[in-house]
């Protein structure tokens, strides 16, 4: 409640029921702390949207509130989640709770035996009846999931154990197989439709077993133990690969977001040419005498971008982001050229147009780039001095240059002196570095070295960071 | 006969009304595109609709202006659209005629009639912001591809956005006599300042489900057999689900249903897929995984 205004409590509550409110407030707060970025006007809103919502109906309920709190759809799972703890599971609890006797889940669990629950399992798998699961899910997270009281834990052992009991994974290899012999394209899709109904039993199973710790925690305690950190904010030296694909999707933006940035500047300069039209329209207030002439914007020049990055092992992960962005860079600028380097420097330009997506050019640049000069570890130095020798004769003085990179040298000679020679030849050189800054120049990292010669050295651990260096950028 | 003007906040009685008549003039929305529509208008804000290319976006405010009989007024953006072409614009050209007309006839009118005069409604082109906020019949506002102006220019859509009202320094203030809908689209290609999404309500359309795809291409694809609809769908959906560097839209669904019933196919096979999926996808790389997708079982 702490995190709304207090003028907010009496414009919207008095006609929201008291409870509803609290729920909301709550909720709210819990969304704010999973770091979704949710402003008082839209606080208000949403509170404008619960009077107008029927709120019987959930599903306008959840829509109303997603369409006024949460303005990215990358955001959507953060909101997903803690909307089922506070609004829809809690309200089913309440109703079977309310309901006489047991919950039929406690009942109904004792009495199947392991072998009857393996069948319905099965026939759930083979059908995907949505009813048949509901019911499966309470049973069987009744029976195997093994709950214990009093642990402050989100529940993914307790879904992980009960699906494993069940043995679902060999059921769907077992049924897959069977599509795969009756082959054709009915098979294939036959086998879809199996992997499908287990994503939907394990749902199940999984809002079964939020449902029972939601009952015991309460909805703050759970979201806790269930917060994720937003896509914008995982840390690109961990990802994991379903994370970097979902990634993938907004680094296209933040790309033509950096191309905007880089252009901008040139098109504020004056010297398009005479804009007639504009010109005769502006002399009218001068009684048809053209006094001020009026000029076409500028065409905008194409900024040139160049990419080193690093791809050795220390950095493996970001380095497969690395190649994400540069990728989605050369498609907004016609004039980006790639470098990948690991003690050794290679042109990956060509490499990364060819390719027909990222994919196929992280395996091209992995296995046909020449990055590796004496031994496979990092050595800056060398890369760079190499780097040198080969291509800054090219570098024209309009360009910018990113380097990507822990700048862990292992020991090897740092040669400063030729980012100094770069950042001479180039409009401005940046550093990213996707290790936290406490950790620089530690060990072997010689960042400070190479950073007093850099336009700037920036943390850029995730998307956040990357953004607002974009935005940052002069 | 005028329409009587809709009082913001009283188009739609309830968010199911708004999923019947969208389905009445051939729009399969769900529940969650209906409320939001629903509260669109009650709480008079602009919706921001967002999704990959194909889903829908542009119909369904389209749709909307043909289910309350609202005409539809489009800004298509791009890079480079400005105040003269968003906003409004002085006829210049009719301007310089009545300045020379004068010199001509010799009326004897002062320059304080004549500037009164060239500055009024007959030399002002509206463009269709103004248009919007100066309609006195129902109007739908559709700004199309919003993610394609600068930053400038949101900022611009942003001022008319949140006040409903224009100042044309010659005329004054015009304000809007009623507040339209709005419908802003983006595809997501530059991501959109914050204050532009605070003033708006945001509607995510991203694919749709197995059993709505199935029913629009029923809807929309006459003579299509239920059984080879259903194959359609759940063949989209696999595709959808390779990395693509185009995955199937909605509409490219529907094509290829319609070219399958042109083709005569009352069931689909691997070799009719195969055969065909150049109606589905545009690139010839997602073209050759989709086909060792659709055989992977058979070997």
């Amino acid at each position: 409640m702490s995190a709304l205004p207090p003028a907010t409590r009496p414009q919207g509550a008095h006609q929201l029921a008291e409870g509803l409110f609290a729920t909301f407030s709550d909720f709210v707060e819990e969304l704010r702390a999973a770091g979704v970025p949710v402003s008082t006007t839209e606080v208000l809103d949403a509170t404008a949207a619960l009077r107008q919502i029927p709120l019987e109906d959930r599903q306008a309920l959840k829509m109303g509130l997603a369409a006024t709190l949460v303005k990215q759809y990358s955001h959507w799972p953060a909101f997903e989640t803690l909307f089922d703890l506070y609004f829809s599971l809690r309200a089913e609890a309440m109703a079977t709770s309310a309901s006489p006797g047991e919950g039929p889940g406690a009942a109904d669990g004792e009495e199947l035996s392991a072998s009857q629950l393996a069948e319905l399992a099965y026939r759930a798998l083979m059908e995907g009846d949505p009813q048949l699961m509901a019911a499966l899910a309470r049973a069987a997270v009744s029976r195997f999931a093994g709950m214990e009281p009093g642990r402050s834990v989100g529940g993914t052992y307790y879904v992980f154990k009960t699906l494993r009991q069940l043995g679902t994974d060999p059921m769907l290899a077992r049924l897959v197989a069977s599509a795969g012999e009756r082959g054709g394209l009915e098979g294939r899709l036959q086998e879809q439709e199996y992997r499908r109904h287990l994503e939907q039993l394990r749902s199940e199973v999984q809002a079964e077993v939020r449902r029972r710790l939601l009952a015991e925690r309460g909805p703050q305690a759970l979201a806790r133990s269930l917060r994720r950190p937003l896509p914008e904010d995982m840390d690109f030296m961990h990802l994991s690969k379903e994370e970097l694909a979902a990634l993938q999707r907004s680094v296209q933006p933040l790309a033509r977001k950096l191309a905007v940035h880089l252009a901008r500047k040139r098109r504020r300069r004056r010297g398009g040419r005479l804009d007639f039209r504009a010109t005769m329209r502006r002399s009218l207030s001068s009684g048809g005498v053209p006094a001020e002439p009026r000029f076409k914007a500028p065409h905008r020049s194409k900024p040139e971008l160049w990419v080193l990055a690093d791809v050795s092992g220390s950095v493996a992960a970001f380095a497969r982001f690395t190649l994400q962005l540069v990728y989605a860079l050369s498609s907004q600028f016609s004039r980006t050229r790639t470098w990948v380097f690991i003690d050794g420097i290679d042109e990956v330009t060509d490499m990364l147009k060819q390719a027909g997506d990222v994919g196929e050019a992280v395996q091209q640049i992995g296995s046909r780039a020449d990055v590796v000069w004496a031994e496979g570890h990092s050595d800056y130095g060398h890369a760079l001095v190499d780097f040198l020798g080969r291509w800054a004769s090219e570098l024209r003085p309009r360009a910018t240059v990113l380097v990507l990179g822990d700048a862990r040298n292992n020991y090897h000679a740092a040669h400063p002196w030729a980012i100094a020679e770069l950042a001479h030849r180039a409009r401005q050189v940046w550093w990213l570095n996707p290790e936290p800054r406490s950790y620089w120049d530690t060990g072997d990292s010689v960042l400070a070295q190479y950073g007093a010669h850099c336009t700037g050295v920036v943390e850029c651990r995730n998307l956040r960071q990357l953004r607002h260096f974009i935005e940052s950028l002069p | 006969m005028p329409a009587p003007l809709p009082v913001p906040g009283d188009r739609f009685p309830s968010p199911g009304w708004v999923n019947d008549s969208l389905r009445s003039v051939g729009y399969l929305a769900d529940e969650g595109i209906a409320s939001v529509v629903f509260l669109a208008d009650k709480l008079s804000k602009p919706v921001l609709v967002e999704g990959p290319a194909g889903t829908g976006k542009t119909q369904l405010a389209k749709s909307v202006a043909e289910m309350s009989g609202a005409r539809l007024i489009r800004l298509q953006c791009y890079e480079g659209l400005d105040e003269s072409k968003a906003l409004y614009e002085w006829n210049y050209k009719k301007q310089l005629l009545r300045i020379q007309a004068e010199q001509v006839t010799q009326q004897g009118e002062t320059w304080e009639q004549l500037e009164e005069d060239i500055f009024s409604e007959p030399f002002l082109l509206a463009r269709p912001l103004l248009e919007a906020i100066r309609a006195t019949e129902p109007v739908v506002l559709l700004i199309d591809e919003v993610d394609r102006v600068e930053v400038e220019t949101e900022a611009l859509l942003l001022e008319v956005l949140s006040d409903y009202q224009v100042s044309v320094p010659e005329m004054g203030t015009v304000k809007a006599t009623q507040i339209p809908l709005v419908f802003l689209t983006s595809n997501n290609t530059r991501e959109l300042s914050e204050a532009l999404k605070r003033r708006c309500l945001f509607l995510h359309l991203g694919y749709p489900s197995l059993e709505r795809e199935r029913e629009i291409v029923l809807a929309k694809v006459p003579g299509i057999h239920q059984d080879l609809a259903d194959q359609v769908v759940r063949v989209v959906k696999l595709v959808r689900s390779l990395e693509l560097k185009k995955p199937p839209s909605v509409s490219e669904t529907l094509d290829w249903a319609r070219a399958l019933v042109l083709l005569g196919a009352q069931r689909l096979d691997t070799d009719r897929v195969q055969g065909t999926l150049h109606v589905l996808l545009k690139y010839s790389s997602d073209i050759e995984r989709a086909a060792q997708e659709v055989a992977a079982a058979s070997s």
